[in-house]
């Protein structure tokens, strides 16, 4: 089949940028967006153009590196799926087919569909972690926990961090993440003691950083190629309210964000 | 090269009020205690399908009976709605700046019409708001007839008789019903209170009272325009 990418190209942050359409003439159906992305690329360098710049990695959905908004849908119009799942036989022979960036001022720009995520690594360094005594692992049936609760947490913890949910907010809010990783947590006896420290930690991070503010509408679940539920956000609410109240120490001060004077 | 860095630090802590979480919590409690009014008044609007003597009794309990508990109401309503429309301004603002450029395309494949349009149902039930407190609060506007004070019964029935006072009362007040169908659930996320189940109940829920709010508000103009209140 042909398709016809209409893809953002851009040099550097500097650079304005401006979208350029290329002809793919053969496509395979079984080829995922990101092969097809290949296949231009090769008839490109061969044509002695640059090639257009994409993160990748594993390719089976599991990395969180690749991303990029197909046809106004992060990771494309197929739910549960990462970009590089999704495979060409979606689309129709002569689709025109966009290809954006993800965008937000978090996310500054780095070359074409590339932008610099480190600001959710902010987020996880500010409290994505447990605080534990060295020494021997302690029995593994010593603290049961329940299937309910496991479940719940591995939910959440399936989150790969590509940052879909701050590319389909309308807000550009970074709540479906952060929730996911205080859930994650928060929720088994390991990490419960410091549910509080750590929701005040990361909720400044991720305010530090310049996301915006979550209006509950749901567009970050749709296109969560993990498909967290929106819950994650309610518990980071949960925990950041019941933080503040219970508050004895100063207030942890953010890094600096990745975008100065977000 | 084995220089030490020291991690840069962002200037300040982020208080409740400065974090956006925070400002959605303090949008929660405003809109319930605004949700609260919306209720009582409305049950009290209903008297209207009483005799006369039910609804104006009741405006002058309002009115002079407990004038002093009434203005404290009035404070807390005005904190609400100040509060309320200050973070949403803020917030509104934030998330403008948290995407200085746009996409050439986007689709929304999963919100519904209501949560998209908070931004314009707010300001337009409130410019409504300002309007109905003026005809009927106060008794400035009152057109194509006399506003009588005390006379709360008359006074409904020909402000309604006017065909686009009654018009832009069932918009402005179908407005409010998709603000609160998203809004009444929004604000149970927003302070924290989900689970797989009570979610979908709740959402269920939220539209349900919506539409019971405006039924019940929408009720009297038309009756006053089909003539059953008169």
């Amino acid at each position: 089949m042909k398709v016809t990418l209409k893809i953002w190209r851009q040099k550097n942050s500097s650079d304005k940028g401006q979208f350029v359409k290329y002809r793919v003439d053969d496509v395979d159906g079984e080829m995922s967006i990101l092969e097809c992305l290949d296949v231009l690329n090769e008839s490109l360098i061969l044509r002695g153009e640059v090639p257009v710049a994409f993160e990748h990695d594993c390719r089976e959905g599991i990395c969180g590196s690749c991303g990029f908004v197909i046809n106004g849908v992060a990771h494309g119009p197929e739910r549960g799926t990462t970009a590089c799942q999704l495979t060409m036989r979606h689309f129709k022979d002569g689709d025109e087919i966009t290809l954006e960036p993800w965008r937000a001022k978090a996310f500054p720009m780095v070359k074409d569909l590339v932008v610099n995520r480190r600001a959710l690594d902010h987020i996880i360094e500010a409290g994505g972690y447990i605080s534990v005594g060295t020494g021997q692992a302690p029995e593994a049936n010593g603290l049961p926990i329940g299937k309910e609760i496991a479940d719940q947490s591995m939910d959440a913890a399936a989150c790969i961090g590509c940052g879909a949910c701050v590319a389909a907010c309308p807000n550009a809010a970074a709540a479906l993440f952060t929730g996911a990783k205080i859930t994650h947590l928060g929720v088994l006896p390991q990490g419960e003691t410091e549910k509080g420290r750590r929701a005040l930690a990361m909720v400044a991070q991720m305010n530090a950083e310049g996301f915006g503010n979550c209006t509950n509408i749901g567009e970050c679940t749709a296109a969560c190629p993990k498909e967290i539920p929106l819950d994650v956000i309610a518990k980071m609410n949960r925990d950041y309210l019941c933080g503040s109240i219970k508050q004895r120490e100063d207030l942890p001060t953010p890094v600096a964000p990745v975008v100065q004077g977000a | 090269m084995g220089t030490t860095g020291v991690i840069p630090h962002h200037p300040h802590s982020i208080s409740f009020w400065q974090s956006s979480n925070g400002k959605k919590a303090v949008m929660a409690v405003t809109g319930a205690i605004m949700f609260c009014f919306i209720v009582g008044h409305m049950i009290g609007n209903l008297q209207m399908f009483l005799a006369p003597e039910h609804i104006n009794t009741y405006g002058h309990f309002l009115h002079h009976d407990i004038i002093e508990e009434l203005w404290i109401i009035r404070g807390i309503l005005l904190l609400a709605v100040g509060l309320h429309i200050t973070a949403t301004v803020q917030l509104a603002l934030r998330s403008k700046a948290a995407r200085p450029v746009g996409y050439s395309r986007k689709e929304a494949i999963n919100s519904s019409y209501a949560s998209r349009t908070m931004y314009w149902s707010g300001p337009i039930v409130l410019a409504f708001l300002i309007f109905h407190l003026l005809q009927f609060t106060a008794g400035y506007i009152h057109p194509q007839a006399q506003f009588v004070a005390g006379d709360v019964y008359g006074n409904v029935v020909s402000g309604f008789r006017v065909w686009w006072v009654s018009a832009w009362y069932i918009f402005s007040l179908c407005l409010l019903g998709l603000h609160l169908s998203h809004g009444l659930w929004s604000a149970f996320q927003s302070i924290g209170c989900a689970h797989p189940r009570l979610t979908r109940c709740l959402k269920i829920a939220a539209r349900a009272t919506a539409i019971v709010i405006v039924l019940g508000y929408i009720s009297i103009p038309i009756s006053v325009l089909l003539g059953v209140i008169k």
